[in-house]
Formats: structure tokens, sequence, C-alpha cells
């Protein structure tokens, strides 16, 4: 099976961003994080694809899942 | 396993009270289940805790993370899902969730803390996540650059308002009272920035906008004075309300909508605690509710093996 491409966009204050990125590498899941306070770019295109002004935003494969959605992310992965 | 509905003992909720009950049920090798939608609760958004023994500093989410590193021991199951009712069904209890699932288990542990409260103004649930927060800690960084109105002139607001000033070039406190409720030594820090207005007096009527919040209409409670301020992020800090929807038919809440408890953490209907911030207890403490966590699994294990029959382990 091919890895899934695992993007998170997350600040760094922000406890459930956290929790999100301890839960992928609890699973060995790679995955690139953006650090939207500091990246404009980045995020501009968090919320152009999430239509969310909030974080975490999660995409797996072009799947948008906001906030930590466990279940979300375990059936976007499996 | 994976289908298992009956439990001898259900926690609904993973903050400190929750998860501390999770591991003295773990450790009593009770058969417990963790129902919860989210794992720390409140103790998630303290950005500093500095008073919880054995750290002298440590932030909300690491705190968490040793709770749930704990946790993990004892092997304890949880499912991640919101309860929406709790019922007696005859001699056990019964546990609907969101997801239309139901389980049954011999004793229950309330302790789902308390969420923020809303305001419940037009545009407030349409533009949440799109300008509405209710986590400053998480997302003002978000704001930066943009002007913002931070609802609720309490501690939470002056701390929420405390972080914005320093990114965004207009940041309005808004606060029904006619005084700011916070603590005089966070107010000075905050009212000295050039970029704040404190708006006393003041209600917000509705939240506008188009894709994302573009204003808030607020009015002056004294004057009736109607005013549109336009801002693209807005704040809401305006307290907390306990979690306890979900047992209204079941238990007597306070005035507070809290579930009254005895030192024991028992409410009154055998078999049925509750433990932290959903309670009663005067104190809204992460050790507090840590502790009433503790009392109420060695409550409800007291009760499950004295319970006649049929026997805890019989199933």
């Amino acid at each position: 099976m091919a890895a899934k491409n695992v993007v998170v966009y997350s600040t760094p204050t922000c406890p459930y961003c956290i929790q999100v990125k301890e839960y992928l590498k609890s699973k060995n899941i790679p995955f690139t994080d953006y650090n939207v306070a500091s990246d404009i770019e980045a995020r501009n295109a968090m919320v152009q694809k999430s239509g969310q002004l909030g974080v975490p935003v999660i995409e797996i494969d072009g799947q948008i899942v906001v906030g930590f959605n466990r279940n979300k992310l375990d059936e976007l992965l499996s | 396993m994976q289908n298992k509905s009956e439990w001898e003992l259900i926690i609904i909720g993973a903050g400190p009270a929750g998860m501390t009950a999770a591991i003295y049920a773990g450790r009593k090798q009770l058969d417990t289940l963790v129902i919860t939608k989210d794992v720390g609760g409140q103790a998630l958004w303290s950005y500093k805790i500095e008073n919880y023994p054995c750290f002298t500093f440590i932030t909300g989410a690491q705190l968490v993370e040793r709770f749930q590193e704990h946790l993990q021991n004892f092997g304890v199951r949880i499912e991640y899902t919101s309860v929406v009712r709790l019922s007696r069904e005859a001699e056990t209890f019964a546990v609907d969730t969101e997801d239309s699932r139901r389980f049954f288990a011999h004793s229950v542990i309330i302790s789902s803390g308390k969420s923020p409260r809303q305001l419940n103004v037009p545009g407030e649930m349409e533009f949440l996540g799109k300008g509405v927060a209710y986590c400053a800690t998480c997302d003002a960084p978000l704001f930066a650059g943009k002007n913002v109105a931070v609802i609720g002139g309490g501690n939470s607001g002056l701390d929420a308002a405390a972080q914005l000033i320093k990114i965004c070039p207009k940041v309005y406190i808004i606060e029904i009272q006619d005084d700011l409720q916070a603590d005089k030594v966070i107010q000075d820090n905050v009212s000295r920035a050039d970029n704040v207005e404190v708006l006393t007096s003041t209600e917000v009527k509705e939240i506008r906008g188009d894709n994302f919040v573009r204003s808030i209409v607020v009015r002056n409670v004294q004057s009736g004075k109607v005013d549109e301020l336009q801002v693209e992020g807005v704040f809401i800090e305006i307290g907390l309300v306990p979690n306890s929807d979900f047992v209204r038919d079941l238990l007597p809440l306070n005035e507070r909508g809290e579930i009254p408890v005895d030192c024991s953490t028992c409410t009154g209907i055998p078999g049925l605690y509750a433990a932290g911030d959903v309670t009663d207890v005067p104190h809204k403490q992460i050790i507090c509710a840590a502790g009433d966590g503790a009392k109420a699994a060695l409550s409800a294990y007291s009760y499950l093996v004295r319970r006649p029959s049929p026997s805890p382990n019989d199933k």
C-alpha cells in the first residue's frame, strides 16, 4: 500500500494540534507540519482548502479533516 | 470484544477526573470503558500550569500527555464519541451516544467537565471556525494583522486579549457589565496597550459576514445605542457551562446545571458517581478533579464488589 500524503496545519500553542501530531507519531505515520502562526503562505493555503480559520486542519491525500477527530483520521488513514 | 456493549464500569469524559478514575479502575481490574469526545478536557486549554504537584511548570498539553501515558499502562478501552443520554434500565445504566450506539454498565462515573458558554446570537454557529473562536490559545495566531473582538471581560477574556494585542491592529473588549470582571493586575496589563478599546455595558446582538466574519453588531445596554464594529475575529470568553444535559432526566442539578455530590462523589443513585468540574464541588482545579476521580473509582469499586448478584465477573 502506498503511503498516504499527510499534512498538518497547526500553531505551536494549540493543544489539539500537539495531540494530532502525537497521535500520528504513535502510529508511525509520516507527515508534513506547517506552522500557520508564522508561515503566511501555508495559512492562506489552509484557509482556502478548508474554509476554516481554526486549527488543527489535517489533509490526507487531498481530503480535509478539521479538528482532532480520531475516528475520521483512522477512516482516512486505513 | 470490538462490539462488547456491557461493562462493569463506564466513565463518561476523559479530563483529569475521568482519566484518574480510569487509572484507579484499571488498577482495580474493573472491566472499564471510557466514553469521551476528546482527551484532556479543559486542562488541555491551560497554557501554563504552575500548581500541579511535581511540576513547577507544565503546559496543559504536556500534563494531559502524562495522564494519557499513565492510563495506557492499564489498557483501559476508550470510545471516542459523545454521550447524549444516560438512563436507568432495570438494574443497569444505559448510555446512548451521538453515533446511535448503546452501552450498558452496572456502575457509571460522570466526569464530563464543562464547555465554553455560547453567546446564543445570530451568526455564532454559522461562523464557528470562520472567525468565531472559543480557544485563543489555539487560534489567536491566525488573526495576526486583523481587527478582532474579545467577548467577556473576565480573566479568560483578558488573557485572550493579552495574546491578541501583540499581533492585531485593534482589539475590542466587550463586557456586558458596567466594569471588567478580571483581576486588576491582568486588567492593568491589557488596558495599557494603545490598540485596545474597552466597551463596557455592551452586549453583542449579531455576528455578520460572508464566508468569514466581517463585523459584529453591539448595543449599549444603558443608552440603547447600536453600533457595528468591523472585525474579522470574535473570541468568545464568557465562562463555562457544565456538560450535564444528558443526565437531566435522571438527576436533579443545581441552579448552575452542576451535579450535586457528597464527599464520596455519590450522586444519590446507587452505582452512579460524578467527579470533577461537572459537579457542585467548590474548587474547579485540576488537582481537585483528579482527587475526586480517584474517589469516584474507589466508590464504584466498593459498590460493584458488594452487589449481591450477578457477580461483576460472571459475564
